[in-house]
């Protein structure tokens, strides 16, 4: 024990030492031709502060130290999730129901706009989880059918001024195509070819609509999106149809809600289906799923077009509610962001993808105020959650899964 | 034979991840002799021998090595010290050629007169790897791989030297010169040799001593030539 | 003709630039089968180190006494910078998360994101000016020109990747590189510290993104803190059109991105030029899956 504390203080001190000498040459030397240290140190001195406050706590954690102050704390904790367990999952089900119908009606507009983000994110996460975590295969230009959604809607609706319901299925319809586009050419390629292919694809897209500047009018993008209608019958004398704007907020969180609801319970009934197992089979083991008589290319288009549908819808909706569409929402990063979300969170595990979502979209808000160390905390912190939870937040639990199904079958047998 | 052993394992417990293959192996090697380890698939061979080398470290137990304790020592710092594992299935290095893959047997040394001289040696003791020098590893037919694993082996200087499974998928008339070659080694350069072996009728003929391991555990210890007679080796084992 | 030789030259002059970037992707993917998204970032690093260390001399006048030393002095801090950066990267970000490939991946992106901002913290959001005066002119053959600047990048660029050619197949460290990439256990158990290797590994590439940096500076005239990312992404494309984990592939795919990326620009059309690698990469790839160069690697899968 004693010798694993000296090893951690070891690579602290020279991890240290690393770093200073990393930031020197690029704070201390001046293009005026003078060399300072001042700042240089400063900065370090911040930094190793911080760090080790991190370094202590962590070392008090693992040596138990406090464990008079901590252990009644993870004992009430315990004592918790023992309480949420004795519930059934049903009642849960409800009360989480229940707190996101109530929740915009007791926020604001701020946080009722980054819910809906949130929402549309989980939607693009369910969508590439289709891919990524079932399928297993590494999509790095996903965002294209996002952006494919959100112009097709932008596009037909300022032209010919279609409403937002003819064009949702036209946008699923649209990204399922560029899914099928994408995934025909690639499907003989693995692993890492793949991941730059499909990267390669998410690029030429967003060059395609940054360029072609007759149809998508290039970087200046589409403004004037009309907002979702809904046709509301009123009864003046006769009964006629008004048409409602959805431009409140709250009322779109709704329509998003629905989306995002939808999604996860597409997913969920998919992975337990006969596709979803011919997914998860190629990606254990193509050329053994081959054998075994899945018809691995069918499968992997399906889980390509399946896969774009969630992000076309989910584009949709994104260009409705922005009533503005550009190339700058689909670039390469965003793509990544969305694999983030996913992998952080345990890939193929629902929960895991939404609390994902949650700590990417909310952890950059919960930044704002530090406009500049924003994003510098959030490699940071990708790099801490990696290091700490490789699996991810909430890792998916397939062989539990599996076990209860299990169970079930064999109550079902006692009954019958 | 000596009665200091080279080599001792006490009690040592080891494994992969949460699997335990080792629950308590002891034995000993001894200067200059032919020790046979013998077992079924999944007895914990392999593991025994990755963990002498510190590819696996040990989760509880003793490792010796010339009276020094070698448990913790990173597996790259062995072969200088003299001890050295020709791995199940061969594993030479497939791209580089067969006298790169005997390069790099010499990594850690720098004598480059004492290396071009086991060079000459380890080519005279295979001379079909010297008609086949400039040609990729990967090329090699299996017979002809297990004689550049072990000539890559000798190209560190073992004074323990670890083998696993020689005999795996190579026709019959190889194996016998393969073994040959493996009692050559033993008596020409006082190498101590390790032989874990599946064909135990052959290993415990090559042998002085043997060890029976099963499931992790060491059940029998003896002289090669009773463990042959032993009746119940000789069922279990030699399929009679 | 002319206006053809022009544009060769161009592309070829990219095409080197190219080439060293992605020989960093292509040797960190080979040990490691790793998608080092930070790679960009030391490109980057080597970049604001040279402009640095340049406007040092300038400033103390030795830029007019030893010209040379001063050029020479700026490319090896920079690659010395750039390999110390990658090195502790290598041993913070991914040597813990070894084995998970996604894990690593992910760390990899929060890395390149962490290195990007941290150095548009300490180096300013606008684009900082290279002096330009050390290469002015430069030789005319009808309409070609070639400038001064021109012709060093290329010899150096051909210096850098024969110098590394000999190290990977010529010396006992490069076999015990490529030993390594190919089978990690089997190395230790030859006295091979792999960690070493691959610390050595990241520390090469990063040389040569760094050294590439400096030069990319010197070309277009100013660094900006996220030019690795537009600049890295298509090095990756240059290793995985060669064959990604094979040198000499990534040396061919960074010429070929190169030049077709100036031929299209010059022949088609300005806007499209990134358009046009992807097109010839993914080409290359439906019809040979594992790039002009690459072996099959079945075990690389998420």
């Amino acid at each position: 024990m004693r010798q694993e504390y000296k090893k951690i203080w070891k690579n602290y001190a020279v991890g240290m030492a690393w770093l200073l000498g990393l930031l020197w040459p690029m704070l201390g030397i001046h293009p005026d031709g003078t060399l300072t240290f001042h700042r240089t140190l400063t900065v370090w001195l911040y930094i190793f502060a911080g760090s080790l406050i991190c370094v202590l706590f962590y070392i008090t954690k693992k040596s138990r130290i406090l464990s008079g102050v901590t252990d009644p704390l993870v004992n009430g904790a315990g004592k918790l999730s023992d309480i949420s367990k004795a519930l059934p999952t049903s009642v849960w089900m409800v009360l989480l129901f229940v707190f996101l119908l109530v929740y915009p009606l007791v926020n604001g507009r701020y946080a009722i706009d980054v819910a809906i983000s949130v929402l549309l994110y989980v939607c693009l996460g369910m969508g590439l989880n289709i891919v990524v975590g079932l399928a297993g295969m590494l999509d790095l230009g996903y965002i294209a059918f996002y952006g494919v959604g959100a112009y097709t809607y932008a596009l037909l609706n300022v032209a010919y001024g279609l409403s937002f319901w003819l064009c949702l299925p036209l946008a699923g319809c649209f990204a399922c195509i560029a899914g099928c586009l994408v995934g025909y050419p690639t499907l003989n390629m693995r692993g890492d070819y793949l991941a730059i292919v499909t990267m390669g694809f998410g690029e030429i897209t967003r060059i395609v609509l940054n360029n072609w500047m007759s149809l998508t009018n290039g970087p200046n993008g589409i403004l004037g999106i009309k907002p979702i209608s809904i046709l509301i019958p009123t009864f003046h004398n006769t009964m006629s149809f008004e048409t409602f704007w959805v431009k409140k907020l709250n009322v779109l969180y709704y329509f998003v809600l629905i989306l995002a609801v939808i999604s996860v319970i597409a997913v969920t009934r998919l992975r337990n289906s006969r596709i979803g197992r011919a997914w998860e089979s190629i990606r254990e083991d193509e050329t053994a799923a081959e054998l075994m008589g899945v018809n691995t290319f069918r499968y992997k288009l399906l889980a390509y077009a399946v896969g774009a549908v969630f992000a076309g819808l989910a584009g949709a909706f994104f260009a409705a509610r922005m009533r503005f569409v550009s190339p700058e929402s689909f670039t390469f990063i965003e793509s990544c962001m969305v694999l983030c979300m996913v992998v952080l969170g345990g890939m193929g595990s629902i929960p895991g993808i939404v609390l994902g979502v949650i700590v990417l979209i909310a952890l950059p808000e919960v930044f704002r105020q530090f406009a500049l160390y924003r994003m510098l905390v959030f490699g940071a912190a990708m790099i801490i959650i990696m290091l700490f939870k490789p699996d991810g937040l909430i890792p998916a639990k397939r062989l539990k899964i599996q076990a209860q199904y299990e169970k079930k079958g064999e109550t079902d047998t006692n009954v019958s | 034979m000596s009665a200091e052993p080279i080599l001792e394992l006490k009690d040592v417990h080891s494994g992969y991840g949460s699997i335990k293959a080792l629950k308590g192996i002891s034995l000993k090697a001894y200067p200059g002799e032919i020790l046979a380890i013998i077992g079924a698939n999944g007895a914990g061979k392999s593991t025994t021998l990755m963990t002498i080398c510190g590819i696996v470290h040990p989760d509880q137990g003793e490792i010796f090595y010339k009276g020094k304790k070698i448990n913790k020592i990173p597996a790259q710092k062995l072969p200088p010290m003299g001890l050295c594992q020709v791995p199940e299935g061969r594993r030479i290095f497939p791209r580089l050629t067969v006298e790169e893959n005997l390069i790099l047997g010499a990594f850690y040394r720098n004598d480059r007169a004492g290396i071009d001289k086991d060079m000459e040696h380890v080519y005279s003791l295979f001379p079909i790897l010297k008609e086949r020098s400039r040609q990729q590893g990967g090329t090699l037919s299996g017979g002809e791989q297990q004689m550049l694993a072990l000539a890559r082996a000798l190209m560190t200087k073992p004074e323990v030297l670890l083998l696993d499974e020689p005999s795996l998928g190579l026709a019959p008339i190889i194996v016998q010169s393969i073994f040959d070659i493996i009692a050559d080694i033993n008596k020409n350069s006082d190498t101590t040799i390790i032989l874990v072996e599946q064909n135990a009728n052959l290993a415990l003929q090559t042998a002085q001593r043997g060890y029976v391991l099963e499931t992790g555990r060491i059940t029998l210890e003896d002289d090669a030539e009773s463990l042959l007679n032993n009746a119940d080796i000789r069922k279990a084992y030699l399929g009679e | 003709m002319d206006y053809f030789i022009q544009q060769l030259v161009n592309g070829l002059t990219l095409g080197g630039l190219y080439a060293l970037i992605a020989l960093g992707y292509t040797m960190v993917y080979g040990v490691i089968f790793l998608i080092n998204f930070a790679h960009g970032e030391f490109f980057t690093a080597g970049g604001y180190i040279g402009v640095i260390a340049l406007s040092y001399c300038i400033a103390h006048g030795y830029t007019q006494t030893h010209p040379f030393l001063c050029l020479a002095g700026a490319f090896s801090l920079a690659m010395i910078y750039s390999a110390y950066l990658a090195v502790g990267v290598e041993k913070i970000a991914y040597l813990p998360l070894r084995g998970s490939r996604l894990a690593v991946l992910l760390s990899a992106l929060g890395m390149s994101i962490f290195l990007q901002n941290g150095m548009m913290l300490t180096q300013g959001v606008m684009d900082k000016a290279y002096p330009g005066e050390l290469f002015e002119g430069g030789f005319s053959f009808g309409m070609v020109t070639i400038s001064y600047l021109q012709i060093m990048i290329i010899t150096m660029t051909v210096l850098l990747l024969f110098g590394l050619n000999r190290l990977v197949y010529k010396t006992k460290i490069g076999m015990a590189m490529r030993a390594t990439a190919q089978d990690k256990t089997m190395s230790a158990l030859v006295a091979i510290g792999s960690n070493n290797i691959i610390s050595l590994t990241f520390a090469i590439g990063a040389g040569l993104a760094a050294a590439a940096g400096v030069m990319v500076g010197l070309y277009y005239g100013s660094v900006h803190y996220d030019m690795g990312f537009n600049l890295g992404m298509k090095a990756f494309c240059a290793a995985v059109l060669g064959g990604i984990g094979n040198i000499t592939g990534a040396m061919l795919g960074g010429l070929i991105i190169g030049l077709v990326e100036v031929f299209g620009a010059g022949y088609i059309s300005g806007q499209y030029k990134d358009v046009f690698a992807f097109i010839i990469l993914i080409g290359v790839l439906y019809y040979r899956p594992t790039g002009i160069m690459g072996e099959n690697i079945d075990e690389t899968r998420v």
